[in-house]
């Protein structure tokens, strides 16, 4: 019998369907639940209303990200509200027999740095977390759902959760990107194109030249923002890069296993001329370095294009959301966003704060230095990641630059630990959301970036082309 | 405990302008540092009013005329940005009973319907007649229909739209999964069977 090609995402929602719902909706199993310590408390506490137990453990993976002190992580934490988190998931996690990477373990870091970290995202698996950059998994092959916490009570007591199927929309970025330009920007110029809410109800399946040269860092940074997109999760098709990076990893399967694995996981993978429900290509080379400029993460611009003019569109919504966005900003329409003025640069977040966002960086940051006035932090998504930084020197170019080095967390990409803020800062940032006040002050403005970009900013003091910065040469 | 059918739900309206309102102005951030969702009301678009009181003008949810509203009228992609669910929390605990707007984030949708929140949709001329409505009478009563599938005001009555599961899940009672999925236990366990990464790991 021959069945009709399918999507990664047709194959794996049928791996893992339940039953269906009598409102209609699927039962749908959740191989991997990764919980952190924002999310979960009162998932657990509705867990023992209700008298229930934690129906997979051995499934269930926790760390402590949002509101972990990145100078020093050292306990307790100063905030007492911070320090009543930590210990009710550490207590919790004890209580329900589910492996915990405590701040003493070495592995402690942004859940979605630890997951990939550990080897515990896999292809073709479905992984649920109450966070929406839950999304980042998808680099993997898996269907990686963002949940709230409601649904991190279901996950915990049956492994699995009520939901609906997603359509699935390709978008293919095709050709080469051009030098100085990066998944960040790649990810920025599909929102900026898309919409905010371009994705609702659609799985983002990703593909195309650009994405089968992807390493598994820079497929992870444009599938963490699918849901800035309004997609609920974005996926890359498993192949030999996935392969490679899982390998050898703590919970990667090994020996004969690990050519079983290799084998199921090939076989989740979009086959040829299977069914889309939208297909959008994109050419690398037309995508320039992105840097946004409003209050969320669609109102975005070539770092060489003029801050949007209310008065040159006739849509009265765009119009509206322009002058909300500026009078918030505080930016002139019109004006070229290149030599804007910043205050603070922030160098982290789920987004981009791995080895090679690091890496990239310290290559150009050498023999530079943070331009006065300017608040530089650099903090790593995960305590590997930090060892590495350390071991490699990479740590000491950004020290030697004028970059606060910190220990890993979320930190300043949604301010729930002491990194913050100050009234109206402006910052340049490498994370992935710039609502109003979201970096810990309700007047603080955020402009997202890819990390070079952040660091040319920080050596200049303003918004600045990383190309022209650094001598690399625009083609 | 059976859940409440939310069949109907009627109460005075206000309007929270916008479209995109992120569940970062819902409730920031600070407000999540608790292990709790006690006191979250509170914090209910607290920069926003905050801002807006500052700028010398009355925020929506702090103008004495729509104290005690019951339904959150705003704009499209409502409730984007983090899953949270102490955002649909907020609304709640501030006292909204449901909210219309244009459209959705899908995360907060299904967060505040699982909660029993009811989130309809309406299209915007429609929801600009139920605001011009409120804006003329602040203590009209709005009845939210989800049976019938209308909004009814004044003399007026306008069409409401939502997902099929989630209406159905509301109006039957069923919005809290929990219980429906504990009774699949049987099939949860023939299809994790199937799947070799959730055996349980050999000591």
């Amino acid at each position: 019998m021959r069945t009709s090609p399918r999507n990664l995402f047709d194959k794996v929602w049928d791996a893992h369907a339940v039953r269906q719902l009598a409102n209609g909706q699927t039962q749908l199993l959740i191989g991997t639940h990764l919980i952190h310590e924002v999310t979960s408390p009162q998932a657990f506490s509705m867990l023992r209303d209700l008298g229930l137990s934690v129906a997979m453990p051995h499934r269930t993976f926790a760390t402590v990200d949002h509101i972990v002190p990145t100078d020093r992580q050292t306990e307790p934490f100063s905030d007492p509200l911070a320090d009543a988190m930590i210990k009710a998931l550490r207590k919790n996690c004890a209580e329900h027999g589910i492996t915990y990477f405590d701040l003493a373990s070495g592995r402690q870091g942004i859940v979605h740095m630890v997951g990939p970290e550990q080897g515990i995202t896999q292809p073709g698996t479905t992984i649920a977390c109450g966070d929406s950059h839950t999304s980042t998994h998808g680099a993997f092959g898996a269907i990686a759902l963002g949940i709230g916490t409601s649904q991190v009570r279901d996950v915990l007591a049956t492994q699995t959760m009520a939901l609906g199927r997603l359509k699935v929309r390709r978008i293919n970025v095709e050709g080469r990107l051009g030098p100085g330009v990066y998944a960040k920007d790649v990810i920025l110029h599909i929102i900026r194109t898309l919409g905010v809410n371009g994705g609702t109800g659609f799985a983002y399946e990703y593909g195309g030249a650009v994405f089968d040269r992807f390493s598994m860092e820079e497929r992870m940074t444009v599938c963490n923002m699918s849901i800035e997109g309004g997609a609920r999760v974005g996926y890359v098709n498993p192949d030999e890069t996935t392969f490679a990076y899982l390998k050898g990893r703590p919970y990667s399967p090994a020996g004969a296993a690990w050519d079983e694995a290799v084998a199921r996981w090939r076989g989740f993978a979009s086959e040829a001329g299977c069914h889309y429900d939208d297909v959008v290509t994109i050419q690398g080379a037309e995508i320039p370095p992105t840097v946004t400029w409003g209050i969320n993460p669609g109102q975005g611009i070539s770092i060489t294009e003029a801050i949007p003019d209310p008065t040159r569109t006739a849509a009265p919504d765009e119009k509206a959301a322009i002058e909300e966005a500026l009078a918030y900003m505080k930016l002139t329409a019109g004006a070229p966003i290149k030599g804007t003025k910043i205050d603070v640069a922030f160098l982290g977040s789920c987004t981009n704060a791995r080895l090679s966002d690091f890496k990239e960086v310290a290559k150009y940051l050498k023999g530079r230095h943070v331009s006065p006035g300017v608040k530089a932090i650099a903090v790593p998504g995960s305590q590997i990641v930090g060892k590495l930084c350390a071991e490699l020197g990479i740590d000491r170019v950004f020290r030697e630059a004028g970059f606060d080095w910190r220990e890993a967390g979320c930190s300043m990409c949604l301010a729930m630990n002491p990194d913050k803020l100050v009234g109206d800062q402006l910052c340049a940032s490498s994370s992935n959301r710039n609502f109003k006040g979201r970096q810990g002050s309700p007047t603080g403005r955020t402009l997202l970036m890819s990390p070079l970009m952040v660091a040319a900013a920080a050596v200049t003091g303003s918004v600045a082309d990383a190309r022209e910065v650094f001598g690399i040469a625009k083609n | 405990m059976p859940l409440a059918k939310l069949t109907s739900i009627t109460g005075r309206g206000v309007t929270v302008p916008g479209n995109d309102i992120d569940t970062d102005r819902i409730i920031p951030a600070r407000f999540l540092k608790s292990i709790t969702f006690d006191g979250l009301g509170e914090g209910l678009f607290f920069d926003a009013r905050k801002a807006t009181a500052a700028a010398g003008q009355v925020h929506p949810l702090d103008d004495a005329r729509f104290r005690g509203a019951r339904i959150l009228l705003s704009g499209a992609n409502f409730g984007c940005g983090s899953s949270r669910e102490h955002a649909p929390q907020a609304i709640q605990k501030f006292g909204f009973k449901a909210v219309v707007a244009e459209s959705y984030a899908e995360i907060f949708f299904g967060n505040a319907t699982t909660i029993g929140l009811p989130c309809v949709s309406a299209a915007r001329a429609d929801i600009a007649r139920i605001e011009a409505a409120i804006a003329a009478h602040p203590e009209m009563e709005i009845t939210v229909d989800l049976a019938a599938q209308v909004i009814r005001f004044a003399v007026q009555t306008v069409k409401l739209t939502m997902r099929d599961s989630a209406r159905d899940a509301l109006v039957h009672g069923r919005w809290d999964s929990i219980g429906e999925l504990l009774e699949g236990r049987e099939a949860v366990i023939a299809t994790a069977s199937q799947l070799p990464y959730l055996a349980v790991p050999q000591k």
